[in-house]
């Protein structure tokens, strides 16, 4: 009960929803009041702990294995004097997996322009063109090396998937980079330009919440960010409140849905018994 | 057949066989289908998200053709002058009396509009920040629609199928239909892999072991994803061998054996003078 203003406001709207109920809750569709409750609960868990992350308690999140290869990957292009190769997937920013790739260019940039290291990213969607390198342009003025940052960094492709990896791939075979790191969303195209890393020897690492294509990046690259790992990644690398206190509220929400599928075993469990007459089933169905 | 379908057969034949061309190195005729690829396609989807989105879905419902009396008097004449404006430059986007594509006027479009001309002003340095407007709506906006859908089927539906039958006459163990086994598989698989992405907490302990058992959980689907997309790819290399075997036939000329012969015989020459040619000095 730290957060008194928190814990006030939800006691104000919980009170005005019961009046509004015992009043005929008019407009209000009751068959979706698990979706409703659910939509409450998952927003209540997420602005508390990023309230929780913005008044500056820490935040524990565990070690990823693919975020210190990051470090290692800028750090051997840099030795070797190649450049580094951010792919941020294909997709627009309507896709979180694009924004997060966008947030971890951020930090990539700030380490290639740290180390003077020449950074290449391809895109395939003009919005995310304009949106990397706003990321890059403000990494670059942090790091006070704008001298070191261009437009042409961030460079159109082609909006169409395969003609964008046939161009990547033939940015990888003349340019060789060192590093290779794909991170956002992506389709049948993953494997084509994780192969062609992979033929060059660059040292690669991959970052999708796309289940289709995670195989392909864990068999050819170096290190894969799973799923979830990959928007942590973003949260961790960028340390900023609203992230760090997103990913702990959505990992309480984790031990909630946990708890929610055990329950709903058992009740399913005593209802085909017919030891109970409630069907969990039903109460789930959102019309 | 036409001419065009056998030069079609031809520029196909030369094209797959180009791309083909790659697992033996890079070289010309792949940077030939690869530029090729990425400049027409570039060009192509400009031109189809003109055509099929900003001409008939922004500007037909900005301007839409109208009866000469609706477009008459005082706003509207002056909305529609500046149609006209446009007209004259650009008649074929801008045809005489509004655009026909079947929109009613809908001036709530000039949001997308006013968004898009903000992305444009990028090419300013000064005004370059306006495009971070668009930026900022496509991000908002989109997990504004989103978060309900994913919440009814990644969130209540997760759960509504995790919770899985373990009583009426299930058989312990079916390989291919219901059973107990398969129903405790999903919801130890479930509830272990949802464990491994927990973060708030080190993976020590009881925590780290079930953890792991979610990890291996993710590598058998993902193994199992692996292998049923190379069998879709496989599908796929079949389908081009079949168009290059149709090229090879007299009707287009036998364009797949000449071209691949063509093709072999260059980039034997030229591994063969690279062989030839004396190696780079170092001082």
């Amino acid at each position: 009960m730290k957060d008194q203003k928190f814990w006030t406001v939800v006691a104000g709207l919980a009170l005005v929803f019961i009046v509004y109920w015992y009043l005929g809750h008019p407009i209000f569709k009751s068959d979706r009041i698990v979706m409703f409750f659910a939509v409450l609960l998952m927003m209540g868990t997420l602005i508390y702990y990023i309230r929780v992350a913005e008044r500056g308690e820490k935040i524990f999140l565990r070690t990823i294995p693919g975020l210190k290869a990051i470090e290692e990957a800028v750090g051997r292009s840099t030795e070797m004097g190649k450049e580094v190769l951010y792919v941020p997937g294909i997709m627009d920013m309507d896709q979180v997996e694009t924004v997060a790739g966008v947030i971890i260019l951020g930090y990539v940039s700030r380490m290639t322009s740290r180390y003077e290291t020449p950074l290449n990213v391809p895109v395939s969607r003009s919005i995310v063109m304009k949106a990397a390198r706003e990321s890059c342009k403000e990494s670059y003025l942090i790091e006070g090396r704008p001298d070191l940052f261009h437009d042409d960094m961030v460079h159109y492709l082609t909006d169409d998937q395969f003609a964008y990896a046939a161009g990547v791939n033939g940015i990888m075979n003349r340019e060789k980079p060192a590093a290779c790191l794909y991170m956002g969303k992506f389709y049948a195209e993953s494997l084509i330009l994780a192969e062609t890393g992979n033929s060059i020897g660059a040292i690669q690492i991959a970052g999708t919440a796309s289940p289709s294509q995670i195989p392909f990046f864990v068999t050819a690259c170096d290190y894969t960010l799973i799923g979830e790992e990959f928007f942590a990644a973003s949260a961790y690398l960028s340390q900023k409140p609203e992230l760090l206190g997103g990913v702990k509220g959505q990992d309480v929400l984790k031990v909630i849905i946990i708890s929610a599928i055990v329950l709903a075993t058992v009740f399913r469990f005593l209802n085909e018994m017919g030891w109970m007459g409630w069907n969990v089933l039903d109460f789930l169905t959102i019309q | 057949m036409s001419g065009t379908e056998i030069f079609g057969g031809w520029v196909a034949a030369f094209l797959t066989l180009a791309i083909f061309s790659y697992l033996y190195k890079d070289n010309p005729f792949y940077k030939i289908a690869e530029h090729i690829f990425v400049g027409v396609s570039a060009g192509y989807w400009t031109s189809m998200f003109f055509w099929t989105q900003i001409q008939p879905n922004l500007f037909g419902r900005l301007w839409p053709k109208l009866e000469a009396s609706e477009m008459s008097g005082g706003l509207m004449s002056v909305w529609y002058g500046i149609y006209n404006v446009l007209g004259a430059v650009l008649p074929a986007v801008f045809p005489a009396g509004g655009i026909d594509k079947g929109h009613g006027m809908h001036l709530i479009y000039i949001i997308p509009f006013l968004l898009g001309i903000m992305m444009l002003l990028s090419i300013s340095s000064k005004l370059s920040w306006f495009a971070r407007w668009g930026i900022a709506y496509t991000v908002g906006m989109a997990a504004g629609l989103r978060a309900y859908g994913f919440l009814n089927s990644n969130v209540i539906g997760q759960i509504k199928g995790s919770a899985v039958q373990f009583v009426g006459g299930l058989p312990f163990f079916n390989l291919l239909g219901d059973s107990i086994f398969n129903s405790l598989i999903i919801v130890v698989g479930t509830i272990s892999g949802l464990i491994y992405f927990y973060f708030s907490k080190e993976h020590t302990g009881i925590l780290g072991k079930v953890g792991r058992l979610g990890i291996y959980f993710l590598m058998i689907s993902f193994g199992a994803s692996f292998g049923f997309a190379v069998m879709g790819r496989i599908s796929l290399l079949i389908g081009r061998f079949i168009d290059l075997i149709d090229y090879s036939k007299a009707g287009y000329h036998h364009a797949t054996i000449w071209i691949m012969i063509v093709m072999v015989a260059l980039l034997g020459y030229s591994a063969f003078k690279e062989k030839q040619a004396p190696p780079p000095t170092t001082e």
